[in-house]
């Protein structure tokens, strides 16, 4: 398994010389649709956009003025630096007069001997550019490893030592040329490339090197799937070898351990020169991969030529969104109504898509896919539909409002679901996230929705969700209620959903791939009302049965619980001072450091793929579906890193700290006079045998009056809001599965950021283990000192503790993160926690506490007991309810 | 002392303490309510255009009023005074039918300036330095002025070059220690600037250090012609300047966020001067020197300076309060920012390096 080294895309069809439609334009004075161009190359993901002007018949210099002109109007183009690409001198000055940012030079050389070099390079430095500069002296272009590394050194040499010339700044193209060409001189040009690439980053510090890719598989014209193999295999050994960027068109490139083997086998012995008849051999396999496009995946365009229902179909159980507007535009100019390509082609084509995912033979992320292609078909259906006045869309199936409840943020879940469920044609009605109950009721009466589905990640919005039920009830409803969320589960659905619904049939979704089956039973007329009642008769059989085995489940009294509390010896101990006490901020925090720490396997797990990473990318039955979504996954990632879309802020912190019994005191200064803050902690209360003890977070600060001076840390890091944001455009550009895969991707940001803080919380901020030096692996599994439990967590679940830390941190002004009514924290891809650094500390589950730690723990906190039961349900071994009723009876 | 001493005395305080630079030259101006003949004196009496509002030409009618300005800020505590020639191009002063005085305009504005500043450095042994003012002129080389027509240009960069060139050859003739590229509202005219000054540099046979400071126009963060903080940093760094920064606008409370983000990308110094705050209904400033010098100063203790100073609505009183607040203030440590390969169009563009896992 090779991770994609990042490189840099750079946008190329903005070049008359490679785009012979660009020319076309230009040539026709179109600039507008020119424009276009441009606009699409950045919006596909170019970081650098190559503009080329050379052509014969062109005023070249004024095309370039103007065109430059027209792009620094257009702040969505303008955003990404130029490349001001020409052979000619007076063409790149005249574009680097129109570039306020920084551009790059492409390209200048030696050709011409060094005068005309040394004063081409000054110029581009005052104007203030960096360059490319090719492997071409007065004798020609070099062709050999040697001959490319010292031409190139003699370059830097000049551009650094005699113009001052920023190295990082220079870029060396050392000439990509074709291979496979039947003359015997060529068919070392691939390997000198690489050689000649590792050579010059060996002896010219810091520069970057570049080149055409497309120029080496000149020799298979017509053949696009072995070039695009080619391309893929020789940026393979390139990168390897240092290449930074390339000009290259991404979009069609395969990806290298998806190239049949014996393709692939054959291309390098090509590219590395390996055996004398490499070209002969190649030639005979490309043959046989050319007119069979069923034999290769790689950039199999032969589903093109099917009739526009298959093409349509094809794109949407492949997820490919590249022409499927202008199939869309071909069905509807045969149908007789724009409706009916609807309800003709792309329905049928959502059917199969949703037999095969019915059959286990797609997943989630290539359902999310085929979404998009469904939504763009559709989209640019829309405004004919509308033009022709016509009715909407058949029929749906049913009509789902979906929603995330008030005080919770979290909808990556929520959104999958949508999406599963719109493929199989239901009409998904999406309020959103933090949505109050009387927005959902009064939606789902004004839609007349068939069923109201709600979402969930932290405890406390399982109370919201129990409300919602109960509105429903009170105002007579009867839909069915769906509850699906990390946080929910089917026991308290039986135990608390269902029982405040009695005039609904609940049910708890485990997962996605489930939600589809359970809406058909809901909503087939004659299934229904036998498949509530299974459901139903199944809940309140769990519930009994939990009730049941409550009473059988001892607690010992949180007196009892104290007297067996951890036995730390603080006699021969000293906490560890912080290296830096009080509060310290960090903004913008470099991305790729999180990147590398990022742990796959939840990732994955977002998607329904189970399994571990990177096995899974093998795996027999989830391969195919993991290998595509850790490509999009690797992409998006270089896009946020280049785009610079991500900026991840952290806050963390260091106070004097006491325990005082189950509380830790929090003081302003070392003399731990001033109170700042009071931390509440649990206990357990389970019987424990063995020795073991029953713990409390508490249990690992050392208590007042020891005299021993201990210390509390607090954290919250966020991958930011810019990422919602992100995910929001893509949302808006009917691109869902972008949406759901930046927001997978910024969760696994934010728990890589927790874990990487922590990292250096223990060995610089707080400093306790400089010399820890651990692996990611093992900083997954745990191998280190200290703990950084969340509040909402096992071990401490009550979630308000988190306005204790914020307050601490002033994390809202000082990371932009915000605590919504139930304590989740906003951005959604946000952690937060406390560090304790004792040797001993370690996570544990708090499992059930009794009424009598309650109502300590109320007491404690100044605030009611109802009100600590609302906040610790889920963590009560007894039913306030069921108590207040006996209560009241006696 | 000699350019080549006090260019060295001007590294070595900037080292040890935060700058002061003086304040607004308008203001002081408008607070003289001179009057049309004020500015004609007598070798333009005959003029054919009003010229009242030139205030660059005070450097040819007015020099004892101008100088008396840079004096009084110098006595506030300023350690540089800026020249009085924000409008001293040919291009601004086409506006008045004086381009051709371009040069004389600058050179004799450099001129006061450097008397000033000699005068007050003999008087109090205390060394003072001039900057000399190039302002963004009327027109900008990368926004069109017809809507209609958003490729058009009501100036080309060669046109610009060539003002600027000029007009810093008069400043480097009148004795400027230092080159102020500044109110940058749109970055290709400062980079057509800075193209110029290296010119003038080359043609005077002198190398004098580089302030660049462009104009955050909105709380939108972005300059007039688009650009994100890092984004104008990428764009003006490879003029190696003494300090980049911003200046106008804004008000410090305002402007802070921005002056931040320089002072984290920029490995050079970083300077700064506000407005007094936003312009009330009647386009006066209100914020006293007081508060003013109370955000600075806050900068200062921040370690994100090490040079201040006040734009539009700054009067020596405010100068005087921002000196007293920032004197304690240890300047703002350069830092070593990692070579990278940094590119901008609108947006910053960085070269990620990354280890290779694979090996």
């Amino acid at each position: 398994m090779q991770p994609p080294r990042i490189f840099v895309n750079i946008g190329e069809r903005t070049n008359v010389t490679g785009s012979a439609r660009f020319r076309k334009l230009i040539a026709a004075g179109d600039y507008e649709t020119a424009l276009e161009v441009a606009r699409q190359q950045v919006e596909n993901g170019a970081s650098i956009l190559d503009v080329n002007m050379d052509e014969g018949l062109l005023d070249s210099e004024a095309a370039m003025t103007t065109f430059l002109n027209l792009i620094a109007a257009e702040p969505d183009i303008a955003r990404v630096p130029i490349m001001v690409d020409s052979s000619k001198w007076s063409v790149i000055e005249a574009g680097l007069k129109c570039l306020q940012g920084k551009g790059i030079v492409n390209s200048i050389s030696l050709k011409e001997g060094e005068g005309p070099f040394l004063e081409q390079a000054r110029k581009v430095l005052r104007y203030g550019a960096a360059v490319v500069v090719m492997a071409f002296d007065e004798d020609g272009q070099a062709e050999t490893a040697e001959r490319k590394a010292d031409i190139c050194e003699r370059a830097y040499r000049l551009l650094v030592d005699k113009v001052g010339f920023p190295p990082e700044d220079i870029i060396f193209d050392p000439n990509i040329f074709a291979v496979a060409t039947g003359i015997e001189e060529h068919n070392d040009y691939a390997r000198a490339f690489f050689e000649g690439t590792r050579l010059i980053k060996e002896r010219c510090p810091h520069v970057h090197v570049s080149g055409g890719v497309s120029n080496v598989s000149f020799s298979f014209r017509g053949n696009n799937a072995v070039r695009e193999a080619m391309h893929a295999c020789f940026l393979y050994h390139a990168i390897e070898a240092g290449l930074d960027m390339a000009i290259v068109n991404a979009g069609a490139l395969p990806v290298y351990q998806d190239i049949p083997e014996e393709l692939r086998e054959r291309i390098e012995d090509v590219l590395l020169n390996r055996r004398p008849d490499a070209t002969d051999r190649l030639l005979e396999t490309a043959e046989s991969f050319k007119g069979d496009g069923a034999k290769t995946k790689v950039a199999d365009d032969s589903w093109r030529e099917l009739p526009v229902e298959k093409r349509l179909e094809h794109a949407l159980v492949h997820g490919i969104a590249d022409h499927v507007e202008t199939d869309t535009e071909e069905a509807r100019q045969k149908a007789d109504r724009p409706l009916s390509v609807i309800e003709g082609p792309l329905m049928d084509g959502m059917s199969v898509v949703g037999d095969l995912f019915g059959a286990g033979k797609m997943f989630l992320p290539q359902v999310v896919k085929s979404a998009r292609v469904m939504k763009k078909a559709v989209a640019y259906l829309l405004p004919f539909i509308e033009a022709e006045k016509g009715d909407g869309p058949q029929e749906a199936k049913g009509k789902i409002v979906m929603a995330t409840v008030k005080g919770d943020v979290h909808d990556i879940g929520k959104n999958i679901v949508g999406v599963v469920l719109q493929c199989n044609n239901y009409d998904v009605v999406d309020l959103g996230v933090m949505v109050p109950c009387a927005r959902i009721l009064e939606t789902a009466v004004e839609e007349k929705a068939d069923i109201i589905g709600l979402s969930g990640l932290i405890t406390p919005s399982l109370d919201e969700m129990v409300y919602v039920a109960s509105e429903m009830q009170r105002q007579g409803m009867d839909l069915p209620l769906l509850i699906g969320g990390a946080t929910t589960s089917k026991m308290h659905t039986a135990v608390k959903i269902d029982p405040a619904y009695a005039a609904g049939p609940v049910v708890h979704v485990t997962d996605a791939s489930r939600a589809v089956g359970v809406v058909q039973n809901l909503l087939s007329g004659n299934a229904r009302a036998r498949y509530a009642e299974e459901i139903r008769a199944e809940y309140r059989k769990m519930a009994e049965g939990r009730r049941r085995g409550r009473t059988d489940r001892e607690r010992i009294t949180i007196g009892s619980a104290r007297a067996n509390k951890a036995d730390i010896g603080w006699g021969g101990y000293t906490p560890p001072k912080p290296a830096t006490p009080g509060v310290t901020v960090f903004e913008d925090y470099p991305v790729e450091e999180l990147i590398e720490r990022i742990d796959w396997q939840p990732f994955f797990a977002t998607w329904e793929l189970k399994g571990r990473f990177p096995d899974i990318l093998d795996d027999p039955k989830y391969g195919e579906a993991a290998r595509p979504l850790w490509n999009d996954a690797q992409a998006m990632l270089k896009r946020l890193v280049e785009e610079g879309w991500a900026k991840p802020r952290a806050v963390i912190g260091f106070w004097p700290a006491q325990a005082e019994t189950d509380d830790i005191r929090l003081f302003a200064g070392e003399d731990r006079k001033e109170t700042l803050e009071v931390v509440h902690t649990l206990r357990q209360q389970m019987p424990r045998e063995g020795g073991k003890a029953n713990l409390a977070l508490a249990d690992w600060i050392a208590p007042a009056g020891s005299g021993v001076a201990d210390w509390l840390g607090g954290f919250v890091v966020t991958a930011g809001p810019e990422l919602e944001a992100r995910a929001r455009e893509f949302e808006e550009a009917h691109d869902m599965y972008s949406s759901i895969l930046l927001k997978a991707l910024a969760d696994r940001l934010a728990e890589a950021f927790a874990e990487r803080m922590h990292e250096r919380v223990r060995r610089e901020f707080w400093g306790y283990a400089a010399d820890e030096d651990l692996s990611n692996d093992e900083l997954i599994a745990e191998n280190y000192r200290g703990i950084r439990p969340a509040p909402g967590y096992p071990a401490c679940p009550d979630h308000t503790e988190k306005r204790t830390l914020f307050r601490l941190l002033d994390a809202e002004a000082r990371a932009g993160v915000q605590l919504t009514e139930s304590c989740a924290m906003w951005p959604a891809s946000s952690v937060s926690g406390f560090y304790f650094s004792h040797p001993d500390a370690r996570y544990f589950g708090l499992g059930r506490i009794e009424r009598d730690q309650v109502e300590d723990y109320a007491r404690r906190k100044g605030e009611s007991v109802e009100w600590v039961e609302k906040w610790l349900a889920p963590s009560l071994a007894y039913d306030p309810d069921e108590e207040r009723a006996r209560k009241d009876a006696a | 002392m000699t350019r080549p001493e006090r260019l060295e005395a001007l590294h070595r305080l900037a080292e040890r303490r935060v700058l002061v630079l003086d304040g607004a030259m308008g203001t002081m101006i408008q607070s003289l309510k001179l009057d049309e003949a004020d500015f004609r004196g007598e070798r333009f009496k005959d003029h054919d255009r009003e010229l009242k509002g030139d205030n660059d030409l005070l450097n040819l009618t007015r020099p004892d009023a101008i100088e008396a300005i840079h004096r009084e800020y110098l006595e506030a505590g300023a350690d540089i005074i800026q020249t009085n020639t924000f409008n001293a191009t040919s291009i601004s002063q086409a506006d008045y039918g004086l381009q051709a005085l371009a040069r004389e305009i600058n050179r004799a504005g450099a001129e006061i300036a450097r008397r000033a500043a000699d005068r007050f450095a003999e008087e109090t042994g205390r060394p003072a330095f001039v900057g000399g003012g190039l302002g963004p002129t009327s027109r900008t080389a990368s926004i069109s002025p017809d809507v209609n027509d958003p490729g058009a240009r009501n100036v080309t960069f060669d046109e610009l070059r060539e003002a600027y060139l000029e007009a810093t050859l008069g400043l480097i003739e009148g004795g400027a220690d230092i080159v102020m590229v500044e109110t940058i509202f749109d970055t290709l005219n400062a980079k057509a600037a800075l193209v110029a000054v290296r010119e003038a540099f080359d043609e005077a046979g002198v190398e004098l250090p580089i302030i660049v400071s462009g104009t955050i126009t909105d709380r939108s963060g972005r300059t007039l012609s688009g650009q994100t903080p890092e984004a104008f940093w990428n764009a003006v760094r490879h003029a190696r300047p003494f300090a980049v920064g911003f200046n106008c606008a804004l008000g410090a409370k305002d402007l802070r966020a921005h002056v931040a983000e320089l002072a984290r990308v920029a490995d050079v110094k970083v300077s700064a001067y506000p407005n007094a705050g936003l312009p009330n209904e009647f386009g006066g400033y209100d914020e006293t020197p007081d508060q003013t010098a109370g955000h600075l100063g806050g900068w200062a203790s921040d370690g994100l300076i090490n040079l201040v100073g006040g734009c539009c609505g700054t009067t020596p009183d405010h100068i005087r309060a921002i000196a007293e607040a920032v004197k304690a203030a240890p300047p703002r440590t350069v830092p070593t920012v990692p070579r990278r390969l940094r590119l901008s169009g609108l947006e910053p563009f960085e070269m990620q390096t990354f280890h290779n896992q694979a090996a």
